[in-house]
């Protein structure tokens, strides 16, 4: 049997791969299923997710100049800590940082959702919550909360803390423009 | 702990025994964790990736559970040592083809292993013989609070431990058993059985060597989904997946003995004698006949071998396990041929 990708060596591995609930076979050598299983880890099914993603909202018929714009916003979307911009994001599968997260907050909230049915942590929590902060619930009255958050955290001069609440207010302020 | 030290045992996951050890090789838990201090792996720069493996290495030597390991970074290894290591189980492809900056820890009894700066700053990995995820869990558990009393992970209480790729986000852990299926596939049924796991979210691929190597009716199987779900929750769901999984391939056994015994006993004593005689043998073909062996063991048609035996077969018939043995580089062939006498050896051909 010859190998399903380069058509020349010798198949000797065999793999299964299900993808939406269809299972397809694949007789690879043994240097295409190498670099397949490492494609395979990067890919699985992400890159379909996020690309069903990017088109929810342009699918629907005429996709208007108001939401082309806002999605061509999303796409310019970049992690102020890392630099790295939401279409590499979607182009490579994976975030930067973990300031991604807030900064893709609205587009990651939908995605994780899609991923995992849920957007919701049930699991362990760790023991120096001191050092998280809890994400923006809502965009509108945010604002504020997060502003006394912020003089809280100086006052307490738990400055780790502080920075990555400034770095939040200004994503949310940029956001709001 | 020297690397080399490694050869002449089996790990403690290998061993054959723990529940349901004549269909579940091994049971494995891994968690993702990253600092919260410095950017993803992919984003840092080569010194930040040095920073990293230093803070981590230094909490590592700090924690009582950790304190027998081997630490090891992995662009001070050789090829070969890097694919040994790959072969066991202890690390990925990825981790070993790009070395810098990657560190490993890992336990003589090879049970638990910590890649450092792989996807995520470090992914911990606990292992046990047979359906142990439990157990599993347990220690792994005990292992990240001690890790993360040391250091400040990025972890956000709505969504849990932040990774690299959103589908590890959440509980970040990935609880896969090893599953022996032979009646399965022989019955014809595998397909229906794989296409239910992933309706129920669960990932399966055939498995031997991470995908480079041929399956001989090896498969793993994994949850997919880890937000939204306590990790006891994910290792219960999956533990009960794999039980029905068992019963399945315990009634096409009994099928296929009620079948046509003779038929199975043939199919099974020839690949014992083959295994036992060749004097040239490819890896491929070596799996799938310790696999008709191994399944020989568990319906009582072979007596005199030891599932122990086949495990440790099934580990040292791989290329760089053979190189190790012979202690320099081996061509296709010459891989062939020593394979072949380390199973006649071992099996008193
Ligand atoms: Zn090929
Ligand atoms: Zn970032």
């Amino acid at each position: 049997m010859q190998c399903d990708i380069c058509g020349k060596k010798k198949a000797t591995v065999h793999l299964t791969e299900i993808v939406d609930q269809q299972m397809s076979e694949m007789h690879l050598c043994e240097e295409c299923a190498r670099q397949k299983s490492v494609q395979m880890e990067q890919q699985f099914g992400l890159a379909d997710l996020l690309a069903g993603l990017a088109d929810m909202g342009s699918k629907t018929g005429t996709t208007t100049n108001k939401e082309a714009a806002a999605a061509a916003k999303t796409a310019a979307l970049t992690c102020a800590k890392c630099n790295l911009s939401y279409d590499d994001f979607r182009k490579f599968g994976r975030l930067g940082c973990g300031h991604c997260y807030i900064s893709f907050k609205e587009q990651l909230d939908a995605l994780l959702k899609k991923i995992h049915g849920s957007n919701h942590h049930l699991g362990k929590m760790i023991a120096k919550t001191k050092k998280t902060v809890a994400l923006p619930k809502n965009k509108k009255d945010d604002l504020s909360t997060l502003r006394q958050d912020l003089q809280e955290a100086i006052h307490s001069e738990d400055f780790e803390k502080a920075a990555l609440i400034r770095d939040k207010i200004r994503d949310l302020e940029k956001k709001d423009k | 702990m020297r690397l080399d030290d490694l050869i002449n045992h089996t790990g403690e996951w290998l061993k054959g025994t723990g529940p349901y050890a004549h269909i579940v090789t091994s049971s494995r838990v891994r968690l993702a964790r990253n600092l919260s201090s410095f950017p993803f792996p992919n984003k840092c720069s080569k010194k930040e990736l040095d920073e990293v493996l230093e803070t981590i290495d230094k909490a590592v030597s700090q924690i009582d559970l950790l304190k027998d390991c081997a630490n090891l970074h992995i662009s001070d290894l050789d090829s070969v040592d890097r694919q040994f290591l790959v072969e066991r189980h202890l690390m990925s492809h990825d981790h070993a083809s790009n070395p810098e900056g990657k560190g490993l820890v890992l336990s003589k009894e090879e049970i638990l292993s910590v890649m450092i700066n792989e996807e995520d700053h470090f992914r911990i990995q606990v292992m046990q013989s047979g359906l142990n995820l439990t157990e599993t869990w347990k220690i792994i558990n005990a292992l990240d609070d001690a890790l993360s009393s040391k250091l400040g992970y990025a972890f956000y209480p709505e969504w849990g431990f932040l990774t690299a790729c959103p589908t590890n986000t959440g509980t970040a852990m990935r609880g896969s058993v090893m599953l022996h299926l032979p009646a399965l596939v022989m019955t014809k049924q595998i397909n229906k059985v794989l296409t239910a796991i992933s309706k129920l979210s669960f990932a399966s691929r055939g498995f031997y060597g991470e995908g480079t190597q041929a399956s001989g009716n090896f498969y793993q199987i994994s949850n997919q989904v880890s937000l939204g779900h306590s990790e006891e929750d994910i290792i219960q769901n999956i533990n009960g997946l794999i039980k029905q999984i068992i019963e399945q391939e315990e009634q096409a056994r009994q099928a296929l003995q009620l079948q046509n015994r003779p038929m199975l006993e043939d199919k099974i004593c020839r690949s014992y004698g083959l295994l036992k005689h060749a004097h040239i043998i490819s890896s491929q073909e070596t799996i799938e006949l310790l696999s008709m062996v191994r399944l020989g063991i568990d319906m009582g048609i072979l007596s005199d071998v030891s599932h122990k035996t086949i495990n440790q077969l099934f580990l040292m018939i791989q290329p760089a396990h053979l190189q190790k043995i012979e202690g320099k580089k081996l061509n296709a062939f010459e891989r062939d041929t020593k394979r072949a006498s380390l199973i006649r050896q071992k099996l008193g051909g």
